[in-house]
């Protein structure tokens, strides 16, 4: 633990004025902030998008949107959910905020990198905005960029949209690199004294392997950005085939690229993509139910190995996404083996969570009603996922509306509701306020049940075939039944209701900064380290002039024969002992 | 309470809206009637556990609920029930794949019996080719695409003289003929979807894709673009016929031959080259010519009238707006169509071909052909 000794010698280096204290600021909790921030602001634009999307497919006549901007608005708004909101929130924002503190680390061991990190993905937010606003419009290619049509005429933005895009992808990259070496380095090397790997949280462990994956995947969607730039800028042919232009009557000059192979690029990031979204909020849900339950989490040390599995297996599974791709059909057997395998580890964290609150001391408070309703939400975009990652029963359902339905619930709504369960539990520790807990509950249920009703009906509409990423349905005989249209604008209103209900979260976030309870240092009575700072919030540096000294992991809640039904992590074997045998070795 | 009672009813209304709902998969209509079954033994599997768990999380919501001063279990591990949940999910894996693995095993090996046609797709229309007798396709590129040849075919190749070329969107299959369809792609990826048959694949420029199905019911049924292909991709319409064996016949006698267009077209009319340049360059993907509705304003009786551009003027729509509109379409945009169109490159011969076809549209020109597409 050489770090921590050396930690408890240097210097602070504290920030003297506002501007190096809030704007080029190296703490990694106003870095946190930055990040956070500008994910949710990002994040809303990509909510009025998909808003403008349902009305045009709910109710085409009241909306003045051709297919050109539909096109558009689905384009921006995966792309900006999946890598500029998510991607970032989880490991830009929670990692940046919990690792230093849950680990007992005075900043991320790499500061200024770390601010680094938060301006260049600023920058490439900024460089993604610009694309609204040159010749063209943004992208229309759709979040996957799939070449040819993403650079040839006939897609929206096929001059300067997808452009910009690639190069906004390209820094982004660059910021989660810089990012994620700080975040995997901090975590190696800045423990406490008594940190040992195996008493982190899984909050820690989570944010730690979905980082692992991150600097392993997106390697390759910066290769294959980098390729389609050349192609689209100086007429390489990496991902063109010979391909026939029918607005200029004549062969194109490419020749000889492979379309697939970018597709196969794109999902051996894609695929992982995935998982560094939902790792971190696994492990985020894992201590909110742990502490809102007030029970040890069950089966620790399954939990960390099946992270850690379910990290490894996400580079073998990429296929799957490619099933009616055109691929040699024999990688298909492969695909569909290690995919469903998958399911074992990830199904292990679900029962987990429920022994977890089996015999527990439920506390309905507002993270832990996030967190229930993250299990139902992931379970069944879980289990549709075992349709989609069995390739025969994909044939069919591929490309259809049961997709847009799976991925939405588990990877777009589950991780969002880990999201708002997460900052109702540490706003406290962020602001040292409470966020007020009837605005919470009403956005709570709004947003659960509603998000419940858009998706779960989706799917079937995928089972009648519908396919996705169709700006309209008028004149097929299979799919506009008018029941599916009457599905259709049902979904809408629900979109639009929980779409509008975000307001109140929003407006939680501002009044409770000013007007909310005090919470104290540690109003959810939890044991890991974040909430035993001397200060609340933190103050730079954040534990005063010695680190913590940990003895025991982070679950000790009901320990037999101790005071209190929970025991922190700082408390020694003397005062309340240590039962470690029972979950680690 | 509250919340466990809202976890049974998610539960109750999940189930019976899937025993209810009116939204369910098209009626079968190929052999694949094996991938539905996948689709029943999945939905069951996962049902049990859906339910199971869902239930079993309510009861310890309602069971555990908040009692001040109460202690939890300290109990953080548990091996031997580890395992158990484990080895039932393992199981419950492989009762999913193993019939998963099977049905594909069928879907990727093509029946010998199999008989083969090429389905081509491009921005935003399909057209189609069959082998003819020599049961060979032609080899093609896309060097060689122009507007007599819009398949490519390559003219020296022999096997491709005899192939049959159905211009138009509408394909005819042989009812109960195992049938391999191969995917040729144009320009962009593209995929053959007919939910009625249950299969699909993607068309990929630069290769040559497959699947093979069985058509069981005579019928007409859409194909569905179902790979994202650009603003026109929710309009790239085809259908399939399902013929019976009498009909399917008499249809293939009306197609027409890769050699019959090399041979035929020598003398053509301003009209019909019009026409056949609007079919081959993909104009009528579209503009449609029957006055239904399409993505660009329809050419019935287009020539002549009179049409609101976006600023709120009117333009008279003489041949000069046409060739414009043309050449360089962003010049005048017609309310009410969205400015997706990219701009033609044509000779003026070919334009003027164009525009005598689309006059030949408007019905104050008795002396023009029909304005049914003849390729229908």
């Amino acid at each position: 633990m050489a770090y921590a000794d050396d930690a408890e010698h240097e210097e602070l280096h504290e920030p003297t004025s506002f501007i190096s204290k809030y704007v080029w600021s190296q703490d990694h909790k106003v870095i946190a902030i930055q990040y956070s921030l500008i994910a949710i602001f990002v994040g809303l634009v990509a909510l009025v998008l998909s808003a403008m999307m349902r009305m045009q497919i709910g109710f085409p006549e009241s909306i003045d949107m051709d297919s050109t901007e539909y096109y558009q608005a689905m384009t921006m708004h995966g792309m900006i959910m999946v890598i500029y909101l998510l991607t970032a929130l989880f490991l830009g924002g929670f990692g940046n905020y919990l690792i230093p503190l849950m680990v007992g680390a005075r900043d991320m061991v790499f500061p200024f990198v770390n601010m680094l990190s938060v301006w260049f993905y600023l920058l490439s937010v900024l460089v993604l905005l610009a694309s609204f606003f040159v010749p063209g419009g943004p992208t229309g290619a759709g979040w996957t960029l799939y070449p040819p049509q993403a650079i040839t005429q006939g897609t929206p933005g096929a001059e300067w949209g997808i452009i910009l895009m690639l190069v906004s992808l390209i820094i982004f990259i660059v910021a989660a690199t810089m990012g994620g070496l700080n975040y995997v380095t901090t975590v190696l090397q800045a423990r406490t004294h008594g940190m040992t790997m195996f008493r982190m949280p899984l909050t820690v462990w989570g944010i730690f392997v979905a980082t692992i994956l991150a600097l392993l995947a997106f390697p390759a969607l910066f290769v294959s950005g980098i390729m389609m730039l050349l192609d689209t800028t100086i007429g390489t042919s990496f991902f063109m085939p010979d391909m026939f232009s029918p607005n200029q009557g004549t062969a194109l000059d490419y020749t000889g690229g492979s379309p697939i192979l970018f597709q196969h690029l794109f999902w051996f990031f894609g695929h992982p993509e995935v998982y560094i979204v939902a790792l971190p909020a696994f492990g985020l849900v894992s201590d909110l139910i742990s502490v809102h339950a007030r029970r040890s989490i069950f089966g620790y040390r399954m939990m960390v190995w099946a992270i850690v599995v379910i990290g490894v297996l996400s580079f073998v599974v990429w296929a799957h996404h490619m099933y009616v791709s055109g691929m040699n059909p024999y990688f298909g057997f492969f695909f569909a083996v290690t995919t469903l395998v998958i399911a074992v580890p990830t199904a292990l964290k679900v029962y987990n969570w429920l022994l977890t609150l089996w015999r527990g001391n439920i506390h309905l408070t507002v993270p832990m009603l996030f967190s229930l309703a993250f299990i139902v939400t992931f379970l069944v975009g879980g289990l549709t996922g075992l349709f989609l990652g069995n390739v025969v029963v994909d044939i069919p359902l591929s490309d259809t509306y049961f997709v847009v339905a799976h991925f939405h619930m588990v990877m777009g709504v589950a991780p969002v509701l880990v999201v708002f369960g997460s900052i109702y539990h540490w706003y406290p520790k962020i602001t040292g306020r409470m966020l007020h807990d009837g605005i919470g509950k009403l956005h709570f249920w709004i947003t659960f049940l509603g998000t419940y009703l858009i998706y779960f009906p989706m799917h079937y509409l995928g089972f009648l075939g519908m396919p996705r990423r169709y700006y309209a349905w008028e004149g097929y005989q299979v799919i506009n039944p008018e029941s599916a249209q009457s599905l259709n604008a049902f979904i809408t209103v629900m979109a639009i209701i929980v779409g509008i209900s975000q307001l109140l979260f929003l407006f939680n976030m501002v009044y409770s900064y000013f007007k909310g309870k005090p919470s104290g240092g540690n109003p959810w009575k939890a044991t890991s380290l974040e909430w035993l700072t001397p200060e609340t919030p933190p103050k730079h540096g954040n534990w005063g002039p010695s680190l913590p000294v940990v003895h025991r992991w982070a679950y000790d809640y009901g320990v037999p024969g101790a005071a209190l039904d929970y025991t922190p992590q700082t408390t020694s074997g003397e005062e309340v002992p240590i039962h470690e045998s029972d979950h680690n070795e | 309470m509250a919340f466990a009672v809202i976890l049974v009813a998610i539960v109750i209304i999940s189930v019976l809206f899937h025993f209810l709902s009116p939204w369910q998969a098209t009626p079968l209509a190929s052999n694949w009637g094996s991938i539905d079954t996948t689709i029943t033994i999945t939905l069951v599997i996962t049902g049990i556990f859906f339910v199971a768990i869902v239930l079993f999380m309510a009861y310890c919501v309602y069971k555990y609920q908040v009692i001040p001063g109460r202690r939890s279990e300290y109990k953080p591990e548990n091996k031997k029930l580890e395992w158990w949940l484990i080895s039932i999910t393992t199981l419950a894996i492989c009762g999913l794949l193993a019939p998963g693995l099977v049905v594909y095993n069928d879907f990727v090996h093509v029946p010998p019996n199999a008989v083969e046609f090429e389905a081509v797709g491009e921005q935003w229309r399909w057209s189609y080719r069959l082998p003819g007798d020599d049961k060979k396709f032609g080899r093609t590129s896309v060097r060689l695409m122009d507007d007599r040849n819009s398949f490519g075919i390559d003219p020296d190749d022999k096997a491709g003289q005899d192939d049959i070329l159905v211009a138009g969107n509408q394909m005819h299959l042989l009812v109960n003929q195992p049938t391999k369809v191969l995917l040729r792609s144009k320009d962009v990826l593209h995929d053959f979807y007919v939910p009625e048959f249950r299969a699909k694949m993607d068309l990929v420029p630069g290769q040559v894709t497959y699947f093979w199905f069985t058509p069981t019911v005579p019928g007409t049924f859409d194909i569905l673009c179902a790979e994202y292909c650009g603003i026109g991709h929710y309009n790239m319409r085809g259908q399939v016929v399902v013929d019976k064996a009498q009909d399917y016949e008499e249809w293939l006698s009306q197609q027409i031959t890769f050699a019959d267009v090399l041979t035929g077209g020598t003398v053509e009319g301003l009209v019909e080259q019009g026409q056949r340049l609007a079919a081959s360059r993909g104009c009528l993907a579209c503009h449609s010519i029957d006055g239904g509705p399409s993505l660009g304003p329809g050419w019935l009786n287009l020539s002549g009238s009179e049409e609101s551009l976006i600023d709120g003027s009117k333009v008279l729509v003489d041949a000069d707006y046409l060739i414009e509109s043309i050449v360089d379409p962003a010049v005048k945009l017609v309310a009410g169509y969205p400015p997706v169109m990219v701009a033609y490159e044509f000779s003026d011969e070919q334009l003027d071909s164009l525009v005598a076809y689309i006059d030949s549209l408007s019905s104050d020109d008795l002396s023009q052909p029909s304005t049914q597409p003849t390729e229908d």
